[in-house]
Order: structure tokens, then sequence, then C-alpha cells
């Protein structure tokens, strides 16, 4: 365990390592755009606005490289990751706003598409129909080629623009006052159900198609004829056997797919103008934002790699085999 | 013995149901990026008959601009295939590159690489996607074939690294081992023959992935490429139009979106059905 813990944080390293050199070489310098912009507001001669600019940024272009990444470093120990060029504010504060945005839009999709595809793919697998099986291939052809902000799109033209039913934008209406009110999560989860819909149709037939296939090979286990054997409950068999052995496997593609989902959420997020790490992240981007880039890169690549380790874990407790290993 | 292997590859593929059609499917889109160019003239501006509903003129209405949607459709082919091949055979040969050298050697190159490989495996590709094609100017299919291609064939890596773990030890490869012929030799002439079905079927699914990543880029204003690309289409077509609203432009939106769908869907039957043809465990 403290090898994968060491590996984990090794990986984290790594990657901030490679996305700072890839951002900091892009085209254009922060500190310059932001010294403009103090010099426009402010009316400071171009040096002192320079000198305040990287004072502002943490940040200087005439340092070299690995310097800066000391610095970037020590900034993420202290809590500090930056000033936002675009919002005006400190990185982290938009980071702790983004995040549980983010986190709910995702956790609550992979948890739905991941039961729904357990339970169907274990249902077909059971079964042994063959037309069960013709719809799952079917289902799963189709909507595994639509990309899934366009299926987003489509979503919002039927329940949002033409029968008018949910909202399309945003995380929670302005009329709603924030806090832990009954119209305040009412609204939150109205403007939730468009984006994990999204998710939910583009990614369960996966889940249902690795279930079928992971239950078909369990039910020709010999241990399965043999509980059939002994007269065991139907019930007991599918929900202690057939379903615990053949849903273990796919514990460790839960990871995966949030890591995937993660990388996926700029799309989605910024055509349901979501206000999550996603949409701040391609904002950041196109304004040229720096530091924001950074502090998003960042919470991405912590967030992936702690689910990777917690699906490790699950693993372990799940599986018997390992227990006490 | 080589042209059997391509021979017998071809009649594996088309024997099997899914992988015929998606081959049919790919083969048209192929055919229309070819002769669609060479056939058609680029869509002339025409702002007197711009957003117009489909007529026996213009079978599928036209755009902002007055431009034939369906000319414009046929000339992008070209562009959204040639992107999405150029970014496979880039992430096809640093794959085979990086998975071919750790399996072969082993030891401590084989440690160093596979750690460099999971560690791009774990950065969302996406993300890293869009800053890549800020850092490199996309000027043309090529460049922005590459760019697509910079994070995304680290999965491939691994696969291949373990498809030659396997043959690996195999009594032919040991034969030419002991006949001294070099790695390269060994390689060209042993490995990649016996690797070349499973590089298909990757080949086609990093395309897949191309083309969705290509569009998205494309969709959040970050390339800006000129060209036909449906990507562009359906950004304009959002962003220009409103598709959305219900005006008549709709079909400007729907004509990418539908050939992007059907595109992947070829890939899809393609992939699988080739996977399920080559792999009989995963027959059921």
């Amino acid at each position: 365990m403290w090898k994968r813990l060491g590996m984990a944080l090794f990986t984290m390293v790594v990657s901030l390592i490679i996305v700072f050199i890839v951002i900091q070489s892009m085209p254009g310098d922060p500190v310059d755009i932001l010294a403009q912009e103090i010099v426009r507001a402010e009316a400071l001669p171009y040096d002192v606005a320079y000198q305040r600019a990287i004072a502002t940024l943490n940040y200087d272009p005439s340092q070299p490289l690995h310097e800066r990444f000391v610095e970037y470093v020590a900034g993420i120990v202290s809590g500090d990751l930056g000033y936002s060029l675009a919002y005006k504010k400190p990185v982290t504060e938009i980071v702790g706003g983004a995040l549980p945005w983010t986190m709910l839009i995702l956790s609550v999709s992979l948890l739905l598409s991941f039961t729904v595809g357990v339970l169907i793919g274990i249902y077909v697998a059971w079964k042994r129909k063959r037309a069960l099986n013709v719809a799952v291939t079917a289902y799963q052809s189709i909507f595994g080629s639509i990309p899934d902000y366009i299926v987003a799109y489509i979503l919002v033209f039927i329940f949002a623009v033409s029968l008018g039913i949910l909202p399309s934008k945003g995380a929670y209406s302005s009329s709603v006052t924030v806090g832990f009110n009954a119209p305040f999560i009412a609204d939150v989860i109205r403007h939730a159900i468009l984006p994990v819909m999204a998710y939910f149709i583009t990614t369960v037939a996966s889940w249902t198609v690795a279930m079928k296939a992971n239950s078909l090979t369990v039910l020709g286990e010999d241990y399965m004829t043999y509980a059939e054997v002994r007269g065991l409950h139907r019930r007991r068999i599918l929900v202690h056997y057939l379903g615990r052995n053949a849903m273990l496997p796919m514990v460790t593609s839960l990871a995966v797919s949030f890591g995937l989902m993660f990388g996926g959420s700029p799309l989605i997020e910024n055509l349901f103008l979501y206000p999550g790490v996603g949409y701040y992240l391609s904002i950041a981007i196109s304004r040229r934002d720096f530091p924001l880039m950074q502090g998003m890169f960042l919470i991405i690549i912590v967030m992936v790699v702690l689910s990777s380790l917690l699906a490790e874990f699950l693993y372990q407790i799940l599986n018997p085999r390992l227990r006490g290993a | 013995m080589k042209q059997d292997g391509i021979k017998s590859f071809f009649s594996i593929m088309w024997r099997n149901k899914m992988s015929r059609w998606g081959l049919i499917i790919l083969a048209l889109f192929l055919l229309t990026a070819i002769v669609g160019p060479i056939v058609l003239d680029p869509p002339k501006s025409d702002y007197l008959n711009r957003l117009q509903a489909p007529s026996s003129e213009h079978w599928l209405g036209t755009d902002f601009a007055g431009k034939d949607t369906l000319t414009q459709l046929i000339l992008g082919a070209r562009d959204v295939l040639l992107v999405a091949a150029y970014a496979a055979v880039f992430a096809l040969t640093f794959a085979c590159l990086v998975g071919i050298t750790a399996g072969l050697l082993g030891g401590k190159i084989d440690t160093v690489l596979m750690t460099i490989t999971s560690i791009i495996l774990t950065i969302p590709s996406f993300p890293v996607t869009m800053i890549l094609s800020m850092v490199i100017e996309i000027e043309n299919q090529l460049t922005f074939g590459l760019v697509l291609s910079l994070w995304s064939w680290a999965g491939l890596a691994k696969a291949i690294r373990s498809q030659v773990l396997l043959i690996k030890h195999k009594d032919f490869i040991e034969a030419s081992k002991l006949m001294g012929l070099s790695h390269l030799n060994i390689v060209v002439n042993d490995i990649l023959p016996n690797i070349v079905s499973y590089i298909a079927v990757n080949f086609i699914a990093i395309m897949k992935g191309a083309i969705l990543a290509s569009v998205g880029l494309m969709y959040l204003g970050l390339v800006p490429f000129q060209g036909n690309h449906w990507g562009m289409m359906i950004q304009i077509s959002l962003s220009q139009t409103g598709a959305l609203l219900g005006s008549s432009s709709m079909v400007y939106f729907l004509a990418p979106v539908i050939s992007i769908v059907l595109f992947q869907f070829g890939c899809y039957l393609f992939a699988t059905g080739l996977d399920d043809a080559l792999n009989p465990r995963l027959r059921s």
C-alpha cells in the first residue's frame, strides 16, 4: 500500500512538471497582459505596473524555468495557487467554487450509469435471450458513436428549447438563495438533470456490455453449477455468486472512466455553462489565463490520481482473496 | 507468407458481419474524401440565398453565407479524414516505438518507458490537447494531426508491449535471435506481421477518438483551421446561426453531426467486429 501511495505521489509530481512546462511554453506573457491592464486602469508607468504584476502573479518571466517551478510548488504547499487574470481573484477561490459542481455531476452520473449498466448487464446474461442481446448491442453501437456533447445538444434542444421544461444553463437560477434550503436544492437538481443525462446516455451501455461479458464468464464457472445443484435460492445465486464476482473486475475501471469523464468535462460544462472545473479550464485557455489553467490542471490531476487510488482500495476490500494481504 | 497474412486478414474481416459493414461504411467515406474535391468546385458565397431550406437546387440547403451545405459536407470529408488519419499514423508510430522497444529490450528501459506511459495515461488527454493546440500552431491537417496524437498513444503503447511480451519467447523469434539477426530485422519481419491485425483495430479506434477530439477543439473555438472540416460547420452553425432555436439552419447543423455519427458508427462496427473475429475468447 505504501508503494502505491508513493507511486501516486510520484505520478502527481511528474504530471505537474509536464503540465507546467507545457503551459509555460505557451505563447503570450501573462505578466505583460496584467501590466498593460494596470497601466490602463491606474495610469502608472509601465515599469511600476510590471513590477506590481510580477508581485500579484507571483511569477517572474525573467527567472529560469526550474526556479519558477520551485516557487510554484512552494505556493501549492502553502495553499497559494496564484491569481487569476480573467477573474481578478485568487485561483484557490475559483477552484474551490468549481470542484463541487463537477464532482456532483460526475459522481451522480457515474453512480447512475454504473448501477443501471450492471443491473441490465446481469439481467441480459442471466436471461440469455437473443432479442435482449441484439438490443444491447444496437444501443451500444449507436450511442457509443455519438459524442456526448452532441447528445447534450440534442437534449437541450428537446427539453430546454422545444418543451421548455428544464433549464439548459448554469448550476442554479439567480432567483433562489444559495444555501441549505429546499428551493435551492430543487433548483440545483433541475439544473443537473440534463448534464447527468448526457453522460448517462453515452456511458451506460459500456457498463452493460462489460457486465454482460463478465457475467457470462462467471456463469460458466464450476461453483455456479455447484451452487445451483445445492439448491440455493435464485436470489442468493444472483446477488452473492454472480453479481459480486462479475462486478469485481469492473471496480478498477470505475477510476478509468472517472478520469475520462473529467477529461471530457470542458465540452459538456461549456455547453451547459456549468460552472465546474472543465468550464473554467476552457475559459482559462481561451483567455490565456496561465495561473487559472495551472490551478485547474492541478485539481484534475489530483482528482484523477486519488480516484484511481480509491478504486484500488475498494478492489482490495471487495476481493476476499486479497484480504489481509 | 506475408501476402497470405494480408489476404486472410481481409477474409476474416469480410466474414464477420459487423466488420464487413464497418468496412463498407468507411470505404464510402474514403471514396467521398478522394473523389469529392476532384469533382466539386469550392462553394461560392451567395448572400441572396442564405440559410435556405433544402430544395432541388440545394439538396441540403445553404449556410449563413449562402454556400451549398452538401458541397461543404463532401469537401469536408477529406479534411476530417486526413486530420484523423495523420493523428492515427503519428500515435501508432509513437506507440509502436515505445511499446516494441519496452517489450523487446526489457529491463531498466522497460521500467522507465512504462512509467512515462502510465503517467501520460493518468492525465486526461482532452484538456492537455486543448493546451497543446495553443502551444503548437495548427496550420494544416498535418500539424492538427500531430497535436491530437501527442497525448493519445499511451494506451496503445502499453497494449503493444504486452503483445510483444506474449510472442517474444515463441520459437520463431528465438530462432531469429540465434541466427544473429538484428533487433530491427526481428521487429520488421517477425513482430510487426504478428501484431498487424491488432494495429489495424487500434488505428481505427484512434481515428475515431481523433475525430471526436478535433471536433471538440473546434467547437470550443481553439483551432483557427481554414478549411471545410465538419467541426467548423458545427461551430459556425451553433455560434452564428442559432441552429438550436429551430431556424432553417437546423439542416446545416444536423448534416455534419449525422456524418460524424455515421463515420463513428462505421469505425465502431469495424473495430468491434474485427476484435471479435480475431479474439475467439470474446465470442459469446
